[in-house]
């Protein structure tokens, strides 16, 4: 019987889960692009009453990012389309840098056909479009597709809007591992438990979430795929096993075991083969971290004295200190171009999550929160997710890589945490 | 939406009818709300489904345990916590006597086993604090195994700061949070 509750309750969230995360943003860059996004002829005839329209979608995942201005486009008639001849003075009136035109039609098998257009309004040029074919269920997944060629095109960064992000939701004491569209939207639970879920890490492919749950009363690592609901333990040792950390191929796992005594690092196959330990340190060394070139991990040891991030070739070897200001230093994250570490720095008592360039060795704290943590960079490398307490609640909070750009993400009735963004290419 | 309940609550259905075998089959979990595959039109691009399904464990305690069988709070064996400054995993000397108590009593019943959880504040990365908290209980597991109790006897492991005694953002929460709790059998 209490299977068949908790299967409601899980299905119950699956129901209202659209907007349960919800994103407000706290600042945004000093120059942003204006951008029109006009309706789409027919656009609303993929409405399904709760829904917004395509157009509504890109120009709020547009604005998300801290780099566009959706302008007001009133209802036009005639109303213009990708195929229609484009007035770039009345656009340019408008104060419109860039425009985008297009249209819904339905087709005879059932489903719908999207076509938009991208224009660059001061060189009076189109700078390329679209078709998409669509089912109703969709339409968000196609305006992010929209939203991410738009981006592309005008900042020459690559869009995250079709990407999703994982995280952890305390409510009460239960723990859900939810998976959601990088705006928040689409939740749905991985794994629900009354013990802690910590450390979700996407697979390369996107395919796949490693995560510590401490289900049988200590933290134990598991893999499971996004689509087929059954976990894998990939480590379950004597002692901790925690801090996985997927390698660039997705064929290995770093992860943090304390089989041996101190907590060191080891390497595992996913399905929980071929261990491998890589430190042997009198100390803590732990949150392994890959670059992307697949040649370093990073990771945080105490064998200075103090939390540190170290260095050392994936394949095991001498380390080498990174950080060396302050006392605690942990949390490495490189960057996806392999330029930049993130990591949490304690500053006067405070926690922040902080930006070392490693090639100039300059720091730069981001956030300026008192208890930051887990930083995580969008696959573009232009922000990172890192979670936060506001007002004594867990929230997520976006800082763009300039520290400029802040979103907050938030959870009716509960604390939300661990945030983990997963790859492009899903 | 009434064929997914169908589903769901069948699912779950039969989840109770096999209950005497609760650790062969993973909980019912979510279904796969996504559409199926889209198949592209000549110069479409079709955009994929991302369906995604999940495990529910919410229904997978374990039976109550059972009470503890030394529980005299006049005694110094109804001590069990040490507790640490932040960041820091040395035993402080007014904790030593507890674990010598400790050790004394593993020691002398020999078929008695002890669970240390090491727990830290809530302040900085979770994954360091697991380590800390392992930190903290190998320390005052390997103290017991110094004064005489045996290997086997004794399991140390983290909660890091996943299992605050106080939940407050504060100094004194904290203070009570960096600890390490010995545990005997049927008290965890």
């Amino acid at each position: 019987m209490r299977n068949l509750l908790a299967a409601i309750l899980v299905l119950f969230a699956a129901c209202s889960a659209h907007a349960q995360l919800s994103i407000e943003i706290t600042g945004a860059g000093a120059e942003r692009i204006p951008i029109a996004v006009a309706p789409l002829a027919g656009e609303g005839a993929l409405l399904d009453g709760s829904s917004a329209t395509i157009s509504a979608i890109v120009r709020a995942d547009l604005e998300r990012s801290g780099l566009f201005r959706g302008l007001e486009v009133p209802r036009l008639v005639p109303q213009p389309t990708e195929a229609s001849r484009v007035n770039y003075a009345e656009w340019r009136s408008r104060l419109a840098d860039a425009l985008v035109l297009g249209s819904v039609a339905a087709r005879p098998d059932g489903r719908y056909e999207v076509r938009f257009r991208l224009y660059d309004v001061l060189k009076q040029s189109a700078l390329g479009g679209v078709a998409y074919t669509l089912t109703r269920d969709q339409v968000r997944a196609t305006a992010h597709r929209i939203a991410d060629y738009v981006y592309e095109k005008l900042t020459g960064g690559k869009g995250v809007f079709s990407t999703r992000i994982a995280y952890v939701v305390k409510r009460g004491e239960r723990y859900e591992l939810q998976v959601a569209d990088a705006d928040g939207a689409n939740e749905q639970a991985m794994l629900v438990s009354d013990e802690p879920i910590i450390s979700p890490v996407w697979s390369p492919d996107g395919r796949r979430l490693a995560y510590v749950s401490f289900q049988n009363k200590k933290p134990i690592v598991y893999v499971q795929d996004i689509e087929v609901p059954k976990q894998r333990v990939v480590a379950n040792f004597k002692g901790s096993n925690s801090a996985p950390a997927w390698s660039p191929d997705g064929r290995r796992l770093a992860l943090a075991l304390t089989r041996d005594g101190n907590s060191q690092i080891y390497l595992i196959d996913p399905d929980g083969s071929n261990l491998q330990r890589l430190t042997r340190s009198g100390g803590i060394d732990t949150e392994p971290f890959f670059s992307p070139d697949g040649q370093w991990l990073y990771f945080t040891s105490d064998r200075g004295g103090s939390p540190q991030i170290y260095r050392m070739p994936s394949t095991g070897g001498e380390a080498q200190r990174i950080t060396f200001e302050g006392s605690y230093n942990v949390s490495p994250r490189v960057s996806p171009d392999g330029r930049g570490l993130a990591y949490l720095t304690r500053n006067d008592g405070r926690f922040q999550v902080a930006l070392l360039d490693l090639t100039t060795r300059q720091v730069q704290v981001l956030t300026d929160g008192d208890l930051d943590e887990s930083p995580s960079f969008a696959p573009n490398g232009r922000q990172i997710l890192l979670a936060t307490i506001v007002a004594g609640r867990g929230v997520l909070t976006a800082v763009s890589a300039d520290g400029r750009v802040k979103q907050r993400l938030t959870v009716s009735a509960g604390d939300v945490r661990e945030p983990a963004w997963g790859p492009l290419n899903q | 939406m009434r064929a997914l309940w169908t589903i769901l609550i069948a699912s779950a259905l039969a989840a109770c009818a096999t209950t005497q075998t609760p650790d062969t089959q993973p909980p019912a979990g979510v279904e796969d709300r996504a559409p199926g595959a889209v198949r592209p039109g000549p110069g479409m691009q079709p955009v994929p489904p991302k369906p995604v399904t999940g495990v529910d464990l919410t229904g997978d305690k374990p039976a109550a345990a059972a009470p503890a069988p030394h529980r005299d709070l006049a005694n110094i064996l109804s001590q069990r916590s040490v507790y640490y400054d932040f960041d820091k995993y040395d035993i402080k000397d007014e904790f030593k006597p507890v674990i010598e108590a400790h050790a004394r009593y593993l020691r002398e019943n020999g078929g008695l086993k002890m669970l240390i959880q090491g727990n830290t504040d809530e302040r900085g990365s979770r994954e360091y604090n697991i380590a800390l908290g392992q930190r903290r209980s190998e320390g005052v597991k390997r103290m017991l195994l110094l004064l005489g109790a045996r290997e086997d006897q004794v399991e140390a492991v983290s909660l890091g700061e996943e299992k605050p005694k106080e939940t407050g953002h504060n100094e004194e929460a904290w203070t009570r949070n960096r600890r390490s709790d010995m545990l005997y059998a049927g008290e965890y």
